[in-house]
């Protein structure tokens, strides 16, 4: 799946994105929870940003020791 | 200033928090990172402008269909679902899924063998210099433009929803985007079109999934759009027997022979901007599996455009109007849904990875134009008509130079546009003109060994021209229309494709006639080029789960199923 070997996957980029992303998400989203907005989105009692910020997580850092620089793909 | 766009301009849809700011900040961040790691890998002509030609299937099949998936493809699209229903769909499905289809089954092999560096290219091999000038020119020149008019486009879409200054966003996302591309070539364009593809997605697909709780499911989905529309918005095929019975006023001719054939065809199969992702993989059994993976994402993209449309009939509290109306009345145009659906369901943090999605969207699209325009500036124009003779090292400058020249011709369009904004239409045109015939004349070259160098470039000429014709002829008398497009009712889509129809059989006619009156070429000089005159290399002995042929089997499956499922 990579690109060169010797150097860094594209798939090693896109799991620090979704890795980065997912924390930022899923910190929104328990912010949220104990500080919840004056103007609420709909479906907001489904705790969308949680749920999706921690399945990005799970994604991106299964993504970035699967491909992390170095190791063979 | 485009009307709708100079009433949204008034209002400001959303506004970000800290978190949301964050993550924008860290996807440029991460683009230019992307860019300046791969500066080094980008040292000889092969390397900077096909990206080496060691793309794997995986990769160069998402970075096509991402190249295609600009941020106004995501709300335009979304807004035609939200104004003529599932009917948008067919853009997805007819109108791109044989015609990809077809790219890697049956053209991808001469594109591949040939080593031609662009279409172009290609062109210049299989009918002589003549025709490569012509499509080179054309597609260089409209290829600036159209990326200028996006840029300034998707800069007005970034003020209306979030309020940034319009100078800001041009800059700030085409500066982005000078920088990688001119850094890392074609491989840093394809990498970043990888991650923004999974940016869209994961930016995009949370709007379908809650719209879809809220609604109670796509039956309940159906039954609310009924109410609240029309019946027909929920059917793709049963309502196209008549021009007057769906919302597009269209007729199921025009839909599979217009779009289905020569609209589709001619832009996935010789559109350099998308073919050149397919040149970069690394044999050709990945360069045709590349399209067919293509084919299966596109199918799907439909649940992150149409379908958040479809639910903004169902869902949304305000009635969307067109743009004369919402100029005339104030309100939300139907180009606000996909906005209005964000804004709907994403509080902080998913609203910045929707924005970072819109803004991926764009920069993908830029991108794909820019790298493309670099390859077939300095190989097909500065390299076949200034300056044949300089080292390969020479031309890699040229095309890093190319790219910056390209990205400042783009944001001198989108000023351009932002005073003259009535130019948007004519160019938008203008690019139509050449898609179809350009189709005639490359598929002619391939399949029919026949076809000479004046035949090809006179074809094309034709073709193109007759375009301009009839497109000229409806803007100066409207009653051309019943003949253009085969109806009165016809709508500006309905034109488009029957245009589309009429150009490409003159180009091939013409193309045809010439060719018989003239000289074949020799059977040496087809070699390579040609089908009939081409050994195309056999893919030795790979399991099934490996052969092209067998995916795309299991794609046309898919899309016929699909089709019958919303019939």
């Amino acid at each position: 799946m990579t690109v060169d070997d010797s150097g860094i996957s594209i798939w090693f980029f896109i799991g620090l994105s979704l890795l980065v992303n997912g924390i930022l998400i899923a910190g929104a989203g328990i912010w949220e929870i104990f500080r919840p907005p004056a103007n609420p989105v709909v479906l907001y009692p489904l705790h969308a940003s949680l749920w999706w910020g921690i399945l990005l997580f799970l994604f991106g850092i299964r993504y970035c020791i699967r491909f992390a620089p170095g190791r063979k793909s | 200033m485009v009307p709708w766009l100079a009433v949204l301009a008034a209002t400001r849809l959303v506004r970000l928090s800290a978190v949301d700011v964050a993550i924008v900040a860290f996807y440029f961040a991460l683009v230019l990172s992307i860019g300046w790691y791969l500066k080094g890998r980008a040292k000889t002509g092969e390397d900077f402008f096909l990206a080496g030609r060691e793309m794997t299937a995986w990769i160069a099949g998402l970075s096509f269909l991402s190249a295609n998936l600009g941020a106004l493809e995501l709300m335009g699209w979304a807004a035609a679902a939200y104004q003529y229903g599932i009917l948008a769909t067919h853009w997805y499905w007819i109108g791109a899924i044989p015609a990809m289809l077809f790219l890697a089954l049956v053209m991808m092999p001469f594109y591949y063998i040939s080593k031609a560096h662009s279409v172009p290219g290609y062109l210049k091999l299989r009918f002589g210099e003549p025709t490569r000038a012509l499509s080179a020119v054309s597609f260089a020149f409209m290829t600036v433009l159209m990326s200028g008019i996006n840029m300034y486009s998707m800069a007005l879409v970034l003020k209306v929803v979030l309020g940034w200054d319009i100078h800001f966003s041009i800059w700030a996302s085409s500066l982005t985007v000078a920088v990688y591309v001119a850094l890392g070539g074609l491989r840093s364009a394809i990498f970043n079109e990888v991650l923004q593809f999974v940016l869209i997605w994961a930016g995009a697909l949370l709007i379908p999934i809650l719209g879809l709780i809220e609604t109670g499911g796509w039956e309940n989905l159906k039954l609310q759009i009924a109410h609240n529309a029309s019946p027909e918005y929920t059917h793709l095929w049963s309502t196209l027997g008549s021009f007057n019975n769906n919302p597009m006023g269209i007729h199921w001719t025009g839909i599979v022979f217009g779009l289905g054939f020569i609209i589709s065809f001619g832009y996935w199969t010789t559109d350099f901007l998308v073919v050149q992702r397919v040149l970069a993989a690394k044999n050709l059994r990945s360069a045709k599996l590349a399209p067919i993976l293509g084919a299966a994402f596109k199918m799907m993209v439909p649940i992150i455009v149409i379908l958040p449309g479809l639910l903004g009939l169902a869902v949304l509290p305000v009635k969307l109007t067109g743009e004369a109306s919402t100029v005339a009345n104030g309100g939300h145009s139907y180009n606000e849904v996909l906005p209005l659906m964000l804004a709907r369901y994403c509080g902080p943090g998913l609203l910045g990875l929707g924005v970072t999605a819109l803004i991926a969207g764009f920069m993908s699209g830029m991108a794909g134009n820019v790298s493309a325009f670099t390859t077939v500036w300095t190989y097909d124009i500065y390299r076949a008509l200034i300056n044949g003779k300089a080292s390969d090292h020479h031309y890699v400058n040229m095309g890093r130079w190319s790219t910056i020249l390209g990205v400042l011709i783009s944001v001198g369009t989108a000023y351009l546009v932002m005073s003259f904004a009535s130019i948007m239409d004519y160019v938008q045109a203008l690019f139509s003109f050449f898609m179809a015939p350009l189709f005639g004349t490359v598929v002619l070259g391939m399949l029919w060994k026949r076809a000479t160098g004046p035949g090809g470039f006179w074809g094309l000429l034709a073709g193109t021209l007759s375009s301009i014709g009839m497109w000229a002829w409806v803007k100066v008398n409207p009653n051309a229309l019943r003949y253009v497009a085969l109806s009165p009712n016809a709508r500006d889509m309905a034109e488009n494709m029957y245009r589309a129809l009429w150009s490409w059989m003159v180009c091939v006619l013409v193309t045809v006639a010439v060719s018989n009156l003239t000289r074949p070429s020799p059977d040496h000089e087809l070699e390579g080029l040609v089908y009939g005159m081409t050994a195309i290399p056999l893919e030795g002995e790979v399991p099934l789960h490996q052969r092209p042929w067998f995916w795309a089997i299991v794609v046309g499956i898919v899309f016929v199923v699909l089709n019958i499922l919303v019939w």
